[in-house]
């Protein structure tokens, strides 16, 4: 491998190209899935429970049925006919597809219209009589596991309570001697409050299904197409090899396109019973209230330390919402995910945590977002103890950090929970951050500022995440282990086209693979073409999330093209009449040791391959190859994150004004699309801790079913983001890089409120749970804060 | 967005328009810029049978002033066209405040003041503002043309005044006595949100005392409120450390805020006086603007 592609010092086919896919986007010609239209294809829509908890008495569909554009009408009832009324989890728990029994939460799928246009399907809603019988809704989660509870999921047999699992990580024991002889303890309650990852692109399908042909083709919003067509199999009895899954275009995903939603089951059904293609698009509101949430993590927190300053340990206890099911797409051996990670970036002697999780009459989800699989939950955790720890010391926070930081002598580390980090210089990367803030000036600044009664906060974030899950034989989803491939075909005049498994829902998979291809052959990124989203053009893998594309697919086309170089090598010393011993790879050629001048490209060597040249041993013809990555370990990016506020006391209100974000994603491979990735992350974090929730009142009543009320931040809220980068590869990744897609999301929400709590602390705040809207943050003052996840006491 | 069905007729005339409500009666709505309506009939909240779009109607788009001062705004004057309006800045600093302050770009470039009037959502903005500078609105039906003061325009949420064979066709803000000071404060969870809360004041000044005062809430009622004690306690004073604090608690009184998931009603109640007091203070500070 040559020098990693920093910004600046662009070497080989890295660096910050424009992307390959802006061409038919800046045009508006790309294709998603509502985009897409067939000869006599039929619309579906969803009748949707107003209700957060009841049972059915009875769904009548006649006069829906009597509609002259109406074609056919699916219920509970009809689905447990095919024994399709419910279906696996992700997580191994069973989802109602329409209910039979009960709705469980409010906007949970009744029934499906097939219609020959939209307008008659959602006029055909209308005529559809539900009989409900209301029951007490179970909304806090805090009250789940009470005795007079609500049961939410008493169609599992046996079932006595709201428990969804008990699991834990690390040394209780050893955690509770560290914190029993500690001399400084401090601890929190913080909740991460519901949140939505809303994707501009809503969840939607087409659904062919060929009677003749027994193929079934779908176009959907998939983050992991070839999972959804295992599942499909699985669930519908379809042989797998009939089932072709399209992800085309996709407008974002961020999570929520990871599972199987009832919308696009109902679509196959529905279009196997008409014989006719069927489309499901879901609008705004159904996406916002029905499709996985994000977070509803509640937690307390400690940390341990000693008078000086120096962390011991740190321990979580976390009540976590799941919903109606379990539907969260995490690898199945860690239930809460990778939480279990809230050790962060310090150097500590013990940890232990445990997790609940809670059935409630709201959506199911819980893993989305970006949030690595609840890294997230667990950065903000640790960032906000250590936040609150410094000022329990009286310390500087973040000199706080740098002292307990872990060294780079320390990696590979190994946490108290059992993550091996790979590699990293958390010293270099805060110290950056800390002079591109110009810190000690913005702290002196802000003590003029508080002598004058004006409110300004600085906010500190370090985190670790762990991405690009995983080794197969730790982390799987429903038995399919997180490997992914790539095939890789060179044609004979050079030109190479790359098939993957994952699948670009705004990442630049098609720039940045080629990139990768393109770097490893002495070619062009132009020369390189990316398929993508299609299950009958591509590699199984597990798809694109988690900030696993580069990691793992990454890496399994880094190790095709290898393949095909190595290949080459062999063709290449046939046309020249030497050994290939002889040759050695040089600026993107095999050449001659000792006479670099005489050599072949991949191009020379292709046709060769492709021509009457008698091929040498271990050359069956062609350069084509193909390689599936099994990682030996997750990766380990890192990064320093400071946010300063300016906080109106009398109104609440918080302005961000500036954001300066240092990350290490290891090699940088395409250094703009890095630098997009953390705008976005930036945004989200901001809009999370300022101002989005979803939230429900006592009835189970969702109150984030819109953008009037789930607040997206727009550029007004969000300050031009000030970045720096550092370059630590990963050892064990084919070319050092690591994941970046979540990074800035999972890093930045403790770093705003980190900062709006700084702001605050003359009013004695120390601590204010998300979003810091206004109100919450004049109640904070108050000294009286809200639940965030519950309409407002 | 999938409505329900509905019939669409565009009128050239004013006469063709309210024909055409007439025969519609109650289930005929009139189309202004259509980002109240549209996003309801979007959501079925709304389900007219008959869509009277009034765009094509010529002559409303204008906002002008007589010459005695009296301010006219048509009924197709754009949000956009009061952001931008040099007239306004010179002589209607609350109306100059709140232009920009209403949801963003895109809407402001489609809705119109007559129509968010119409509309009376008690978190609209204009209405506040409008009933700050005790303006009213002209509704013209089969028998001509009739005034109809703003205090009893709105009669409940998203309800007003209007016949079903009415259509708006301008609202007036009277002439000032003296100097006009003023201003628009606006609580939003994040840019082009609707108000938390809204507060309008609006003050006609000679020297030093206040001859007039309008106080307005948006957002912390059933409707609009006038909120009239906390002008009264203004009118014929001077603007002074007691007098703004007495204004600004009576304004507090008179919000009839509800706890939602935009704050609790006493923090809405606070924000009111804040803003009450914001305003006046500033008030106090500037220099009046020229008298309209
Ligand atoms: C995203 C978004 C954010 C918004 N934010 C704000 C905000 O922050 N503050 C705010 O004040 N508003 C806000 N609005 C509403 C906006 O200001 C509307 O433009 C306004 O409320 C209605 O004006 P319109 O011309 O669009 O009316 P329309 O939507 O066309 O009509 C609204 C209602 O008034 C009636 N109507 C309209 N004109 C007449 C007339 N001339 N005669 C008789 N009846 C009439 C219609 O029949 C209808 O019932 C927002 C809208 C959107 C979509």
């Amino acid at each position: 491998m040559t020098g990693p592609g920093v910004a600046g010092q662009e070497t080989g086919a890295y660096g910050a190209i424009p992307r390959k896919e802006d061409a038919r986007f800046v045009r508006g010609q790309g294709t998603f899935v509502d985009d897409i239209s067939l000869p006599g294809m039929l619309h579906g829509a969803i009748l949707r429970s107003p209700l957060a908890h009841a049972r059915i008495i009875s769904v009548d569909a006649s006069a829906a049925l009597a509609h002259p554009k109406v074609e056919a009408v699916l219920t509970g009832a009809d689905l447990a006919g095919r024994g399709l009324a419910w279906m696996p989890t992700l997580s191994a728990d069973v989802q109602a597809v329409l209910a039979t029994d009960k709705v469980r939460f409010q906007g949970q799928e009744v029934a499906f219209v097939v219609a020959q246009d939209r307008y008659a399907a959602r006029d055909a809603l209308e005529l559809i009589a539900v009989e409900y019988e209301p029951l007490p809704p179970l909304i806090d989660a805090r009250t789940a596991l009470a005795q007079d509870a609500p049961l939410v999921r008493d169609d599992v047999p046996g079932r006595a309570d709201n428990r969804v699992f008990d699991w834990n990580a690390g040394d209780k024991t050893a955690t509770d001697a560290v914190f029993a002889t500690a001399e400084v303890r401090v601890g929190c309650d913080m909740v991460y409050p519901r949140s939505h990852p809303a994707p501009l692109e809503t969840c939607g399908i087409v659904a062919a299904s060929d009677a003749v042909t027994g193929r079934l083709t779908v176009w959907s919003t998939s983050q992991a197409p070839h999972a959804h067509r295992t599942l499909y199999s699985v669930i519908t009895g379809l042989p797998e090899h009939k089932i072709r899954i399209v992800s085309p275009d996709i407008g974002g995903g961020f999570g929520s396109k990871v599972p199987v939603y009832p919308g696009y089951l109902c679509a196959i059904v529905a279009s196997m019973i008409t014989g006719r293609p069927v489309k499901w698009v879901e609008d705004r509101s159904e996406n916002l209230m029905s499709t996985a949430f994000a977070r509803d993590y509640h937690m307390h927190g400690e940390i341990a330390a000693t008078a000086d300053g120096r962390i011991l340990g740190v321990r979580a206890r976390v009540l976590a919402d799941h919903g109606a099911f379990n539907a969260t797409a995490q690898p199945a051996k860690y239930p809460a995910g990778f939480f279990h990670i809230f050790t962060g970036s310090y150097d500590l002697q013990a940890a232990f945590c445990e997790v609940t999780g809670v059935y409630t009459n709201k959506a199911p989800g819980g893993v989305a977002y970006s949030c690595s699989f609840r890294v997230t939950e667990a950065v903000y955790l640790v960032e906000r103890l250590v936040d609150l720890l410094a000022r329990e010391l009286g310390m500087d926070p973040a000199q706080l950090r740098m002292r307990n930081l872990l060294r780079p002598e320390q990696f590979p580390y190994t946490c108290p929970t059992g993550w091996q980090y790979d590699s990293g210089d958390y010293p270099r990367a805060f110290a950056l951050a800390l002079d591109l803030a110009g810190y000690q000036g913005l702290r002196r600044e802000q003590a003029e500022r508080r002598a004058r009664g004006e409110y300004m906060g600085i906010g500190i974030s370090f985190f670790t995440e762990g991405v690009g899950a995983g080794p197969r034989a730790h982390m799987d989803i429903l038995g399919l282990g997180m490997a992914d491939g790539a095939d890789l075909r060179v044609h004979p005049t050079g030109k190479v086209v790359l098939a993957i498994s994952v699948q670009t829902q705004g990442q630049g998979h098609e720039t940045t693979f080629a990139q990768l291809v393109a770097h490893e052959l002495g070619l062009t990124p132009d020369d390189v073409e990316v398929v993508h989203g299609d299950t009958d053009r591509t590699p199984f893998g597990l798809g694109t999330y988690g900030s696993r594309s580069t990691p793992v697919s990454g890496a399994a086309a880094v190790l095709a093209a290898r393949k095909v170089r190595d290949r080459a090598r062999l063709v290449a010393a046939a046309t020249l009449e030497l050994s290939p011993d002889d040759l050695e790879w040089l600026d993107g050629k095999w050449r001659v040791r000792g006479d670099p001048d005489r050599g072949a490209g991949i191009a020379e060597i292709a046709m060769a391959a492709h021509s009457s040249l008698e091929l040498p041993d271990g050359v069956e013809g062609h350069l084509d190859a193909s390689a599936v990555y099994n990682p030996p370990n997750l990766t380990f990016p890192f990064g320093a994150y400071i946010c300063v506020t300016d906080v109106d006391p009398a109104t609440g209100e918080v302005t961000v004004r500036r954001f300066i974000a240092v990350d290490d994603c290891g090699v940088r491979i395409n250094p703009m699309i890095v630098e997009g990735q953390v705008h976005r992350g930036l945004a989200d974090g901001i809009g999370m801790a300022l101002m989005q929730a979803i939230a429900f009142d006592e009835n189970g009543n969702c109150l984030g079913g819109s953008f009037m009320d789930y607040l997206l931040p727009t550029a007004l809220e969000c300050p031009s983001p000030e970045l720096g980068a550092t370059v630590t590869p990963s050892p064990h990744h084919p070319v050092g890089a690591k994941g970046i897609g979540e990074s800035a999301t999972v890093g930045s929400p403790p770093a705003v409120v980190n900062s709006v709590v700084d702001a605050l602390a003359p009013f004695g705040v120390r601590h204010a749970d998300m979003p810091l809207t206004p109100a919450n943050v004049w109640r904070a003052i108050q000294g009286r804060p809200v639940r965030p996840d519950l309409a407002v006491s | 967005m999938y409505p329900s069905r509905f019939r669409y007729e565009a009128p050239h005339t004013v006469a063709e328009a309210i024909r055409l409500l007439a025969a519609g009666g109650d289930n005929a709505k009139v189309l202004a810029g259509g980002q109240s309506l549209v996003p309801l009939m979007k959501l079925r909240f709304a389900a007219p049978e008959l869509v009277v779009d009034i765009n094509n109607l010529p002559g409303l788009s204008y906002h002008r002033a007589d010459p005695d001062g009296t301010l006219r705004i048509g009924a197709l004057c754009r949000h956009a066209d009061l952001e931008r309006s040099a007239l306004l800045a010179g002589t209607q600093p609350t109306m100059a405040a709140a232009a920009p302050l209403i949801a963003d770009p895109i809407v402001r470039n489609r809705g119109t003041l007559v129509g968010s009037l119409c509309h009376a959502d008690p978190q609209g903005d204009w209405a506040s503002v409008v009933l700050s500078l005790g303006g009213s609105v002209v509704a013209e039906g089969p028998d001509g043309r009739r005034s109809i003061p703003m205090t009893d325009f709105v009669t409940g949420p998203f309800q007003n005044l209007l016949a079903p064979d009415e259509i708006a066709v301008e609202a007036v803000i009277p002439a000032a006595q003296g100097e006009r000071r003023g201003g628009y404060l606006k609580l939003e969870r994040r840019v082009g949100d609707f108000a938390t809360v809204g507060v309008a004041v609006s003050l006609e000044t000679a020297g030093e005392v206040v001859r007039r005062a309008g106080i307005a809430l948006t957002g912390v009622g059933a409707s609009t409120i006038a909120a009239s004690a906390a002008a009264a306690a203004l009118t014929g004073h001077s603007l002074t450390a007691e007098s703004i604090a007495a204004a600004a608690s009576a304004a507090a009184e008179a919000a009839r805020p509800r706890t939602d998931h935009r704050g609790s009603a006493e923090y809405k109640r606070h924000m009111v006086a804040t803003f009450v007091e914001r305003i006046l203070t500033r008030c106090s500070a500037e220099p009046a603007e020229r008298a309209a």
